[in-house]
Order: C-alpha cells, then structure tokens, then sequence
C-alpha cells in the first residue's frame, strides 16, 4: 500500500494479537477510523502459544492494583463473550465455573497458603472468595484426582476460554466493519510531525492521530521512540497438547485443562530463554507430563500430540503497563502477559479510556515510573 | 470403490486372518494393514470426528493423516494403517472423541 493511499486513521493500534485486536475492538463506535498493524504469520505471537486461561487467584503478588484489575476483568468476561457471539456468531467457549491451583505434600500446601494470604493482606486487593481445600473436597470437583495432589487452592472466579476462537473472533468483527487490518505491517519507526503519529512499515507509512503500542514484547524498542522507557523480561513457557476426549474435567486447573473440543492443554512452565521460542526442551515436557499425570492418573493412557513454546509478553516486573506518554501525548502504550484474561476489560475499560484521550489515576499504578523510581 | 491393484492380487492366495468389525466377523488377507481391511470389505469411513462427528476414513495410509483412526482391542484411537491385522483382532470404529476412563 503506498502511503498516498492511506487515509489519515484516528486511532493506529500497532499490534494484531489478543491485546492490540481486543483495544480495537472496544474502540468500535467510540472512534471514527481505526487501523491495526500488524507483522505477518512469523512473529512472537504469544496469542497462538498460550494456555487459554481467565484467571485471577494467582495474579497481583507484589501489586494489589493488579488483582482488583484482573478482578474486574472477569467480572465482564461474560458479557464480551456474548457480545462476540452476538456480532459474528462465534461462541469462544468461556466457561467460569471456578479453577484450582493444585498442590502436592505439605511443602507446597503451607508455601502457597502463605502466598495467597499475603497476596490477599496486599493494600488495593479486592477481597474475593477462596478457599484451600484438602484431596476429597478437590477431588468432588475433578473426578479421578491423584493421590499426590494434597490440596488446592480454589476460587469461583478463575476459568478458561478458547484462545484461537477469541483471536478470531475479534478479527471476525474487524471484518464486518469499523476495523481496517494491516498484515505484514511490523512497525520499524515512528514520527511524528504536524500533530500526526506517521508509522514505517514495510508496506509505506501509515498516518494517524493517536497510536496504541500494542506490540508484545516489541513494546520495548518501540515505546523508547515515544519516550516510554519499558524493561522487558520474556519469559518462555512450554505446553503439551494431549489427543481429543470426551470431556472429563470441568473444572480447570492452572496446569491442566480441558478444551471445548475435547484436547488437554498441560503447562505452565516458566523459563527465561530469552527470546528463543523455537524449540522445546525435554527435561521440561517431561516434568510437565509428570506432573499432569500425577494429577490425573487417567491422563497416562492418553497421547501427546503437539508441543511448543511460546513466550510471555513481560515487563521487569511482571506487571501490566499502561500509560499514555507525556512526551507524545496521543501515544498509549498496553503490556501485560495476561491477554485473555484481561481482553474484557482491555476493550471495555480501556478502549474508552483511550478513546476520551485520557487514562483514569486508577491505572497510574501501572506507569513506567516505577521502573525508574530513584533508589537510595 | 477401492480394490485390489492386479500385481498384489496374486499375493492374495496368502492366508486369510479374522477379525471382527464393531462385533462382525471379517475375513481378512494376512498382511493387510487394518486401513486396507476395511478398504477391501467395502467400509471407507472408520471413524466419526471428534468435534463435528464428520465420517471420515483412511487417506494417507502411511501413518500421517490420523484419519484411520479405530478402537483395537480395547484401545481407542489406534492407527488402523499402521495396524496389520491379527487373528481374533476386535476392531471398533471410532465415533467421537475417546473415552478417559475415570
């Protein structure tokens, strides 16, 4: 496309994963023109390699802020996905009936009740409910449950959807209009002049008055050409996809999960490898699948089929970034590594955050300027 | 339908095995995979699909595609090309996802 062709846009979203294309989405309506940019089918695309989970029990140690901020997200869950089933027909599968972090011998037991109650002590935690249960109360929710696992730590808000469902649903919606998706447009600069953001891409400059840096783990090299400073820390994570069943378990765990159509997902590994995303390692599948199995002892007669690695969209911290630059007012910048999770509420509190030109002081806590806090 | 090329036909003279198909009895040629068993006795969709419950039969019959997938002696999900028939085989076919046994 030659940049003469191009119309000035009123919001550019740079990046079309399950952050950038979940901000579009809820810009819809609220913003005449929105374009997303996005690399082409190589890239590091954490929204094909993920888990797949809507979670909060493990979210927000070290930052209560970002608990009560999951907590919400999940709180809209249902009706983004309604509203996603409404508009293109696609049902995502999400389904919240509660999750559990299961726990094996009295080590783990006693260090992640410490964990979850710090957690919860945290100023800006919105209290929900929890529970530690002991083998037969985790047991009655997972039927067949290993002996090994001791206890678990349950909530009634935790649950999973289908990812890929998601990641097409909302580019189903761009279809239908009000989106316009720009493949093969990585973004290697960004100017500005005359009041107006101007992206390069290979594809020719693409002009808009707000931008959303929305780029994953790109997010680095690209905020520091707003004036965004970002540490980011990758982190990979293995999966194992085990063959399609009938559905057993209904009630998902941050290891293991059943999918709407029937295959297992075991996870979660967490590595730093930098930004190698290509290979897997066996010493890690294989604790992966010692521990599935552990879990649940029928898994051992069903077959592996796919594995992979993908990496973890991170700031330093771990923590999600919000922030509009105050050297290039106009330009948001969105991290976090929980892009199901947080899709509801990125494209229903978020979106029209960025639409009004402003975010709300409830998302100061998620600024860059905690990574650059002078330390004596 | 499928039948048997000329040249392998007089390979044919070779024993017959037999199995049984969802319980009927089914003479097969000793040395035929499970895929061509069924191919040969005129039955193309082994399986139904896991997710739409599409009919779906052998297409690589090389051990790749997982189309030919069938129950074996109690184990779902075999590999019915890469499966040479055995006497007294039971061979279901496999409608739907597999069971987990609880």
């Amino acid at each position: 496309m030659a940049a003469a062709d191009t119309p000035v846009f009123d919001v550019a979203v740079i990046g079309g994963g399950l952050v950038g294309s979940s901000i579009a989405y809820g810009l819809r309506g609220s913003v005449g023109s929105i374009a997303v940019l996005d690399e082409g089918d190589v890239a590091l695309r954490a929204s094909r390699g993920n888990f797949g989970l809507v979670w909060l029990q493990s979210k927000g140690y070290g930052m209560g802020a970002y608990s009560r901020w999951t907590l919400g997200s999940t709180r809209l869950w249902p009706r983004l996905a309604a509203r996603l089933l409404e508009e293109t027909g696609i049902d995502v599968a999400l389904e919240q009936k509660g999750g559990l972090t299961p726990l094996m011998g009295d080590h783990e037991v006693e260090a992640r009740l410490a964990w979850v109650e710090k957690l919860m002590s945290q100023p800006g935690v919105e209290p929900y409910e929890w529970k530690l249960l002991d083998h037969h109360q985790a047991a009655s929710l997972v039927p067949g449950l290993g002996r090994d696992v001791t206890g678990a730590i349950w909530t009634p808000h935790d649950g999973i959807v289908n990812p890929l469902k998601l990641l097409r649903a909302f580019h189903t919606a761009f279809d239908r209009g009000g989106v316009r998706y720009l493949p093969h447009h990585g973004v290697t600069g960004i100017r500005r002049s005359g009041g107006l953001f101007r992206l390069d891409t290979p594809q020719g400059t693409v002009t808009a008055r707000k931008i959303v840096l929305a780029s994953g783990l790109r997010n680095g090299e690209l905020g520091v050409q707003v004036g965004l400073n970002l540490p980011m820390a990758p982190q990979r994570g293995q999966i194992i996809v085990l063959e399609r069943t009938r559905r057993l378990l209904d009630t998902p765990m941050v290891t293991l999960r059943q999918n709407d159509e029937g295959s297992w997902l075991v996870g979660d590994s967490q590595e730093d490898a930098g930004y190698a995303d290509q290979v897997t390692t066996l010493p890690v599948l294989a604790t992966l699948a010692d521990r599935a199995v552990r879990t649940l002892p029928a898994l051992k007669e069903v077959r592996a089929v796919r594995a992979w690695s993908a990496l973890r969209v991170r700031a330093q911290d771990g923590f999600p970034v919000y922030e509009q630059s105050t050297a290039q007012p106009g330009a948001f910048i969105v991290t976090c590594h929980s892009g199901v999770t947080l899709a509801a509420t990125h494209a229903m509190t978020l979106a029209p955050m960025i639409a009004a030109g402003a975010l709300t002081p409830e998302l100061d806590t998620f600024s860059t300027r905690r990574f650059h806090v002078q330390k004596t | 339908m499928f039948r048997r090329l000329e040249a392998s036909t007089a390979a044919a003279s070779a024993g017959t095995v037999r199995i049984s198909v969802d319980g009927v009895a089914l003479d097969c040629r000793e040395g035929d995979s499970v895929a061509a068993a069924l191919f040969a006795a005129n039955i193309p969709a082994c399986r139904e699909t896991a997710v739409s419950g599409t009919p779906r039969g052998p297409f690589c019959m090389m051990g790749v595609c997982y189309d030919c997938l069938v129950g074996i002696d109690g184990r779902a999900n075999q590999q019915a090309c890469m499966t040479r028939v055995r006497p007294g085989m039971a061979v279901v076919r496999q409608m739907g996802a597999r069971e987990v046994a609880r």
